[in-house]
C-alpha cells in the first residue's frame, strides 16, 4: 500500500499547490489597485521550482499572461543565481521579450524559503493601465515611445524595498500612486503564497518540493503525450490575412504532429512593422499553446509538463518574433488572432474537434473628449475612457458559436452604467445584430452593434484598435463568413479600423463588432434551430428563406 | 432543560423548511423540541408542511391556538428558477438594451472549455422588447418615454399570454420615473398582470445584475404569491391566529406581503436558516470566530461566522449549472448570507480524469441511484462508499436502518477505478482525502475572497455527511475545535426560529468625498430608507426593540470594486469623518496603506432588525468523565493510511461531560462522527459533541 499512498500524497499536495496559487491570485485581485487586475482579471499567478519550471498555476487569469510567464522565470534565475537569493528578496521586470510581450505587463518573482532553505519561486504578472509613454495603442514607432522599461532588477532586498527604483518608475507614469500601490500588492500576494507554502511543507513533513515537482511535471507530460499520440501524424499549413495597421498582414503557420510532440512554425508570416502590433515570440507561444491545449489537452492542469510537448517557432524579425527595439504595445490585436490560425491547421487534422474562425480580437473602445460640466472635474478638461466589446465566436464542434463573448481573451466587459458613471458619454445601443453570425449547419456567434456619443453632443475622438473590418472570420465546409466589422459615423461616413479619428459634434460613433463564422451548409441546419433563430431575431426572415431555405 | 418561568408552558413556535427532497418541521416549546422530516409534496408544497405541523402538535399535545409564531423557508422560488418552471414572463427595457441578459459579462467562466455554454436568459429574446426612453447616469432625462411604444409592447405581451412583466430601464436606480410610468400603462393595458420594477426589486447600479434580478423576481412572483396566500388561508382555517413569517436569504425574517412582492429575496432561505442555526450554536458556545460546514448528499456549503453573525453579501448566483463554477448561474443582487457551495457531498462520484488524477465530484449519484452500496443500480463509487470501506459506517445502522447497505458493492466500485494498487482500501483513502482536500481548498480561497483567515476558528459541522469528514477537514485547515450540534438534521428549520425579523433597503447614490459635499441630500435619503425598513419590521415584530445598521460602499475613484463600512445612525455632518471610516475599513480589508486619492461613495444600505435571539443560560459546565468505550472496531485513518482500533460509542448513551479519547466513532441515528486519532471528544451542556485536537498534535 505504501507506493499507492505516496501517489495519493503527491496528488493531495498537487491539489494543495493549485489552491495556494489560486489564493495568491485572489489576494492579488483584492489588493491590487488597477481595474485591469480587479475587474477584468488580467493577471496570472504561479509557482516555479528551482529549475524555473512552472509547477502550478492559478485558474484565474488570461492566456496571454498565463503561458508567457511560464518561460519567463528562467531569465530571473540566470540574472540572479539561486545561491545569491535571500528571504524577503523580490525581483521585477516588464521586459516584453522576457515575459508577457508589452511594457504594461509587470512581473514580480519572489523566492520562497522554508526552514532557511530556498524551495521554490512565486511569480505574478499583471497588466498596468498606465506605464508612461504614448499610452496603450499601436501608434508608437519603437519601444522607446511606449513607456518606461524596467530591466531585470531587484525590487526588494531581504524585505527592504528598492525605493530609488520605485521613485524612477513613479516619475515616469501618469498615475504614480496606483502603480506604486499595485507593485506593492504583487509583493503582498507573493508573500502570502510563500507563507502558505511553508505551512504546507511543515504539515507534510517535507524539506523541499523537488520530488513533488518531478511527479507533477512527469504526470502532466505523460498525460499530454498520451493525448497527442492519439492524433493523426503529419503536417498541415494555414494562412490568415488581417487588416493590419494600414496594410493587410498575412500570417502563416505550419503545424506538425510528430509522435508525442506538436510543433507550430510561423515561417512565411509577414515581417514586423514600425507600429505597435508586433508580437514577441513568448506571447505568440502563449496564445498558440492556449489554442492547442483547448482542443488537445484541456483537462491537464497548466505546468511545465503540460506545456513541454508543444513547440512554437518563428523567424527572427517576423511579426510573430519581433526583436528589440520594434514597438509592441498593442500586440494583443495580432496575438488574439493566433488561435484562429492554429485552428485552421488543426481542422485539417482533426476536423471534428476544432472551432471555426471567430471575431477573436477584443474591440476595446478608447475614447477621448472634453468634460462638458463640473461634475467629474473641471469643465473643458480632457478625459479618457475605455470599454470592452466582444463579437461572436466561430461555430464549434456540434455547437453554434457564442454570441458577444470574448475568445480567446479571458477579460470581462464592464457594465454600461459603470462606464457612463465614469465618463460623460452615453452608450445608446449595445445589442446583438441579426444576421451577423456566419450562416451554417452550425451558426457562428452574433456580433453586436454599439452606438456611443458625448452626453452633451460635443465632438470626441476614438483611438481605434479594431480588427476584422476588411477580413471577416472565414466559414468552413460550406458555412458562411461572419459579418465584417464596421466603424462609422451616424451619418454613414466610414472610419478607419485603426488610429485616432474625430467624431463631429452631434454625431454618434457606430461600431458593428464582427460575427463568428459558420460551419457546414446552412440548408442542412436543423429546422427547429432555424425557426428558433428566426423567432429570436438572430436571423432575418430574408436570411431564413434565402440562405437557410426555410419553407 | 430548565424551566423558564417567565413563559407560560403552552407557547409554541414552529419552523418549517421546504427543501428539494424533504420538508423539515420543528416545534419548540419552552420545555423542549419536536421535529419531523416528510417528503416534499411538489404539487402542493403546503400539504407536507401542514401534515408535519399537525403531527408535531399532536405529539406535543398542543393545539393551533398554542402556537405564537410560524417561520417558513422554502426552495419554491429557487426550484422554479433552476428548473425553469416559472410563469410566462416578458421584459420591457430601454431600446438598444434587450440583450443585456444575453451578453452578461461577455466572458467565459471556463478558460479551456470550448464547449461551454452561458446560462440561458429566463426570458427569450422575442419577449425582451425595447422602447425609446433614456435616463443618464446623473438621473437626468435624455429621451422622454415613448408611451405609444409601451402600449404596443403591451399588445405583443397580451398576444403571448404573458402573466408577468419585468420593467428594467438603464439608470432607473437613479431616476425611476420612466419605469413607474411604464408600469402604469402596462397595468392599464394588461389588467391583472404581475409587474416587477428594477427600481424597486434591486435599485442599484450595474445593469446585468439588476435586470437579471428583476426578471427572476417577475418569473416566480405569481407562483410564490399564490402559494403563500394558500398557505396563509389554510393556516387560518386550521385555527392558527399567530403571524406567519418568511425566512429571507439574508438570514432575516419578513412578512407574507413583502415575500409575495419580492420572492427573489427568498431563494437562499434554507441555507440561510442553516447559517443562522450555526450562528446560534456559536453564540451558545461563545465561539466568536467560526467556520460552518454543511455537507449533504450533493453539495457542501461553507460559511464564515464572526461575532455570531453569518457573513452577508449582496450578490448571489442561482443555479450554477457548470460544476458550480462562478459565472455559470444567474446573478441575483439581493442581500444574502455569504456562502460558498461546491459539488462535494456523500453522493459525490469518484472518477479518474484524463491527467490520471483521482477526482471527486462535482457530479453526484444523489439518492437515486445513490452510492453503489445502496444496491439501487448505482455502480460508480461515491464518498459514502469510501466511508463504508474505511469502516466509518456500520452497514446495518445506516440512516437509522432505513437503507440496507452492501459493502461488497462499495469495494467493487472503488476497485474498478483501476489506478494505484487497485485496492478498494487504498482508493477509499484516496477518495476521502481528495474530497476533504477539495473542501479545505475551497474554504481557504473563500476566506481570502472575504478578506479574512481560517486560523483560530472553531468548526461547526452539520448535515448528514459533515460529521464523517469534519475532523480531517479541520486538520487540513489547522482548526483545533470541531462542534457537532444536536438536531443537525433539521438545522435550517431550527435556525428559522432563531432569526430576527429584519429588513434591508439598498439605494445607489453617488457622492464624492470632497470638502463641501452635499450631505443633506444623503441624510434625507438615509432617513427615508430607515423609515421604510422600520415600518416593515414593525409590521412583523411590533413590540420588539429595533437595531439599525447603516452602511456605505465606497472606493478610491477609478477603482472597480467598493468596500463596505459602517455609518453612524445619526445625521452625517463631517466629510473628513466619512473618509477616515472608509480608510480604516480599507486597511482592515487589504492590509495596505491608504492612498492619497479621492474617495467616492456609490451605494448605501440600511438594515433594521428586531432583537436578536439569545441562547438559554448555559449554567455550569458538566464535570468531565472519561468513558470506557464499550466496543472497538478496525477503521482506516486516512492520514496514517492504515487500519487501527477505533472506540465505538453511541451518542444516545452519552451525557454532558462524558469524554472519549480518539480515535473513536460516535454513532447516532442519522450519521456518525469520526474522531480522528488526533482528536478527543466530549459532550457539552447542550449535548453538542465538541472535538478538541490534543495539544501534542497541535505542536507536531
Amino acid at each position: 500500500m505504501s507506493q499507492a499512498l505516496s501517489e495519493l500524497r503527491n496528488q493531495v499536495i498537487w491539489t494543495r499547490l493549485i489552491a495556494i496559487v489560486e489564493e495568491q491570485a485572489q489576494t492579488l485581485m483584492r489588493t491590487a489597485f488597477s481595474t485591469t487586475v480587479r475587474d477584468a482579471g488580467d493577471l496570472s499567478a504561479a509557482l516555479f521550482d528551482l529549475e524555473g519550471r512552472l509547477i502550478a498555476e492559478a485558474v484565474t487569469g488570461t492566456p496571454g499572461h498565463v503561458n508567457s510567464m511560464a518561460s519567463g522565470v528562467r531569465h530571473f534565475i540566470e540574472r540572479f543565481p539561486l545561491d545569491t537569493m535571500n528571504a524577503g528578496d523580490h525581483f521585477i521586470t516588464n521586459d516584453p521579450w522576457l515575459t508577457a510581450g508589452h511594457l504594461h505587463d509587470v512581473t514580480v518573482v519572489s523566492p520562497a524559503f522554508h526552514d532557511g532553505r530556498l524551495v521554490g519561486l512565486f511569480g505574478v504578472c499583471c497588466h498596468q493601465v498606465d506605464i508612461g509613454g504614448l499610452g496603450q495603442g499601436p501608434d508608437g514607432r519603437s519601444i522607446y515611445e511606449e513607456g518606461i522599461q524596467i530591466p531585470l532588477m531587484k525590487l526588494a532586498s531581504a524585505g527592504d524595498l528598492n525605493e530609488p527604483l520605485l521613485e524612477i518608475i513613479c516619475q515616469n507614469v501618469r498615475t504614480p500612486l496606483q502603480v506604486r500601490g499595485d507593485i506593492l500588492s504583487y509583493v503582498t500576494s507573493n508573500n502570502a503564497a510563500i507563507r502558505r507554502l511553508s505551512a504546507m511543507l511543515t504539515e507534510f513533513a517535507m524539506s523541499d518540493l523537488q520530488g513533488v515537482a518531478d511527479y507533477i511535471v512527469d504526470q502532466s507530460l505523460t498525460a499530454s503525450r498520451t493525448e497527442i499520440a492519439q492524433l493523426p501524424q503529419g503536417s498541415w499549413s494555414s494562412t490568415l490575412t488581417l487588416d493590419g495597421y494600414d496594410h493587410p498582414v498575412t500570417l502563416r503557420a505550419t503545424l506538425t504532429i510528430d509522435g508525442e510532440t506538436v510543433k507550430v512554425d510561423y515561417a512565411g508570416s509577414d515581417p514586423c512593422l514600425p507600429r505597435g502590433i508586433n508580437v514577441v515570440l513568448n506571447y505568440a507561444r502563449a496564445y498558440t499553446v492556449f489554442a492547442l491545449r483547448c482542443v488537445i489537452s484541456p483537462e491537464v492542469p497548466n505546468n511545465a509538463g503540460a506545456l513541454a510537448p508543444f513547440e512554437v517557432t518563428a523567424p527572427e524579425g517576423s511579426i510573430l518574433n519581433v526583436q528589440r527595439p520594434w514597438p509592441v504595445a498593442a500586440r494583443h490585436i495580432i496575438g488574439q488572432m493566433l488561435p484562429d490560425l492554429v485552428f485552421g491547421c488543426l481542422s485539417q487534422a482533426i476536423p471534428d474537434r476544432v472551432p471555426v474562425e471567430g471575431s477573436s480580437c477584443l474591440w476595446s473602445v478608447q475614447l477621448r473628449g472634453r468634460l462638458p460640466s463640473e461634475e467629474q472635474g473641471r469643465q473643458g478638461d480632457l478625459f479618457d475612457t475605455i470599454f470592452f466589446n466582444s463579437g461572436g465566436s466561430g461555430a464549434r464542434p456540434g455547437q453554434d458559436g457564442l454570441s458577444g463573448t470574448a475568445f480567446p481573451s479571458g477579460v470581462r466587459a464592464m457594465p454600461v452604467e459603470v462606464t457612463e458613471h465614469g465618463a460623460p458619454i452615453v452608450i445608446w445601443r449595445k445589442e446583438l445584430s441579426a444576421d451577423s453570425g456566419g450562416a451554417g449547419r452550425l451558426r457562428g456567434g452574433l456580433g453586436q452593434k454599439v452606438e456611443v456619443a458625448m452626453r452633451d453632443g460635443s465632438p470626441f475622438e476614438v483611438l481605434a484598435m479594431f480588427e476584422r473590418v476588411d477580413h471577416p472570420a472565414r466559414g468552413r465546409d460550406g458555412g458562411s463568413d461572419g459579418s465584417a466589422g464596421v466603424v462609422r459615423l451616424s451619418t454613414g461616413t466610414l472610419l478607419k479600423g485603426k488610429g485616432r479619428q474625430e467624431i463631429p459634434a452631434g454625431e454618434r460613433l457606430i461600431l458593428e463588432v464582427p460575427g463568428g463564422a459558420g460551419q457546414g451548409d446552412p440548408r442542412d441546419r436543423d429546422r427547429v434551430a432555424v425557426t428558433e433563430d428566426l423567432s429570436e431575431g438572430f436571423i432575418s426572415a430574408d436570411a431564413a428563406r434565402a440562405i437557410y431555405g426555410l419553407a | 432543560m430548565a424551566d423558564t418561568p417567565s413563559l407560560p408552558p403552552r407557547r409554541a413556535r414552529i419552523g418549517a423548511d421546504i427543501g428539494g427532497t424533504f420538508t423539515d418541521v420543528v416545534l419548540e416549546t419552552p420545555t423542549g423540541r419536536h421535529s419531523t422530516k416528510l417528503l416534499t409534496t411538489y404539487d402542493a408544497p403546503e400539504r407536507a408542511l401542514l401534515d408535519g405541523v399537525q403531527l408535531l402538535l399532536t405529539e406535543a399535545g398542543l393545539t393551533p391556538a398554542d402556537v405564537e409564531l410560524v417561520v417558513h423557508g422554502t426552495t419554491l422560488a429557487t426550484n422554479a428558477l433552476i428548473e425553469r418552471r416559472g410563469v410566462a414572463t416578458a421584459l420591457l427595457t430601454t431600446e438598444g438594451f434587450r440583450d443585456v441578459l444575453a451578453l452578461g459579462t461577455e466572458s467565459r467562466f471556463d478558460q479551456y472549455d470550448i464547449a461551454m455554454e452561458k446560462p440561458a436568459a429566463l426570458v427569450p429574446r422575442r419577449l425582451r422588447l425595447g422602447v425609446p426612453e433614456r435616463i443618464a447616469a446623473t438621473g437626468q432625462v435624455l429621451l422622454e418615454l415613448d408611451e405609444d411604444a409601451v402600449r404596443a409592447a403591451a399588445a405583443t405581451f397580451r398576444e403571448e399570454n404573458i402573466r408577468s412583466v419585468a420593467v428594467a430601464f438603464i439608470h432607473a436606480y437613479a431616476n425611476p420615473a420612466h419605469e413607474l410610468r411604464a408600469a402604469e400603462i402596462l397595468a392599464e393595458e394588461m389588467p391583472g398582470v404581475s409587474l416587477s420594477l428594477s427600481s424597486e426589486v434591486s435599485p442599484e447600479m450595474r445593469e446585468y445584475e439588476r435586470f437579471s434580478t428583476t426578471v427572476a423576481n417577475a418569473y416566480v412572483q405569481p407562483i410564490v404569491d399564490a402559494y403563500l396566500r394558500r398557505l396563509e388561508t389554510r393556516l387560518g382555517e386550521l385555527g392558527f391566529a399567530c403571524p406567519l413569517y418568511l425566512m429571507l436569504s439574508s438570514g432575516g425574517l419578513t412578512t407574507v406581503d413583502i415575500a409575495a412582492r419580492f420572492p427573489v429575496r427568498l431563494v437562499e432561505s434554507g441555507p440561510a436558516g442553516g447559517a443562522i442555526f450555526a450562528a446560534s450554536v456559536a453564540a451558545e458556545r461563545g465561539a466568536k470566530r467560526v467556520l460552518a460546514l454543511d455537507v449533504g448528499g450533493t453539495t457542501a456549503k461553507i460559511c464564515l461566522i464572526d461575532d455570531y453573525r453569518p457573513q452577508t453579501s449582496q450578490v448571489f448566483e442561482v443555479g450554477r449549472a457548470h460544476r458550480f463554477r462562478k459565472g455559470s448561474g444567474l446573478p441575483l443582487r439581493i442581500p444574502v448570507v455569504e456562502m460558498l457551495e461546491i459539488g462535494a457531498g456523500g453522493g459525490s462520484i469518484a472518477s479518474v480524469d484524463r491527467a490520471g488524477r483521482l477526482a471527486v465530484g462535482p457530479h453526484s449519484a444523489g439518492s437515486e441511484p445513490g452510492p453503489a452500496a445502496y444496491g439501487r443500480g448505482g455502480t460508480r463509487p461515491t464518498v459514502t462508499d469510501a466511508d463504508i470501506v474505511l469502516g466509518r459506517i456500520e452497514p446495518s445502522r445506516f440512516a437509522g436502518g432505513k437503507v440496507t447497505l452492501d459493502p461488497a458493492a462499495s469495494n467493487t466500485a472503488l476497485a474498478a477505478l483501476g489506478i494505484w494498487d487497485g485496492k478498494a482500501e487504498t482508493l477509499a483513502v484516496g477518495v476521502s482525502e481528495i474530497v476533504d482536500e477539495t473542501m479545505a481548498g475551497a474554504a481557504r480561497v473563500h476566506a481570502v475572497e472575504q478578506g479574512t483567515t481560517l486560523e483560530e476558528r472553531s468548526l461547526i459541522a452539520f448535515g448528514g455527511a459533515a460529521p464523517l469528514h469534519a475532523a480531517r477537514f479541520a486538520e487540513k485547515l489547522g482548526i483545533d475545535e470541531v462542534i457537532i450540534p444536536a438536531g443537525a438534521g433539521v438545522g435550517s428549520a431550527v435556525g428559522f426560529l432563531r432569526a430576527p425579523v429584519s429588513y434591508e433597503v439598498a439605494r445607489s447614490h453617488h457622492l464624492q468625498l470632497v470638502d463641501g459635499a452635499d450631505l443633506g441630500a444623503l441624510n434625507t435619503l438615509l432617513d427615508a430608507m430607515a423609515a421604510q425598513a422600520r415600518a416593515l419590521v414593525d409590521k412583523g415584530a411590533p413590540e420588539s426593540e429595533q437595531t439599525e445598521r447603516r452602511v456605505a460602499l465606497g472606493r478610491y475613484q477609478g477603482q472597480g470594486f467598493e468596500i463596505p463600512f459602517d455609518l453612524p445612525e445619526t445625521a452625517l455632518t463631517d466629510v473628513a469623518d466619512l473618509r477616515t471610516r472608509f480608510e480604516v475599513a480599507y486597511r482592515q480589508q487589504y492590509g495596505s496603506q491608504s492612498l492619497d486619492l479621492p474617495v467616492e461613495l456609490l451605494t448605501f444600505r440600511v438594515a433594521v432588525s428586531a432583537s436578536v435571539w439569545q441562547g438559554a443560560d448555559q449554567g455550569a459546565p458538566a464535570a468531565e468523565r472519561w468513558i470506557e468505550p464499550p466496543a472497538h472496531r478496525e477503521v482506516i485513518d486516512p492520514d496514517a493510511g492504515i487500519a487501527m482500533p477505533f472506540a465505538i460509542v453511541s451518542r444516545e448513551t452519552m451525557e454532558p461531560g462524558d469524554a472519549v479519547r480518539g480515535p473513536a466513532l460516535i454513532t447516532e441515528r442519522e450519521t456518525t462522527t469520526v474522531v480522528s486519532p488526533r482528536f478527543d471528544v466530549r459532550m457539552d451542556v447542550n449535548r453538542y459533541l465538541v472535538l478538541t485536537r490534543r495539544p501534542a498534535e497541535i505542536e507536531a
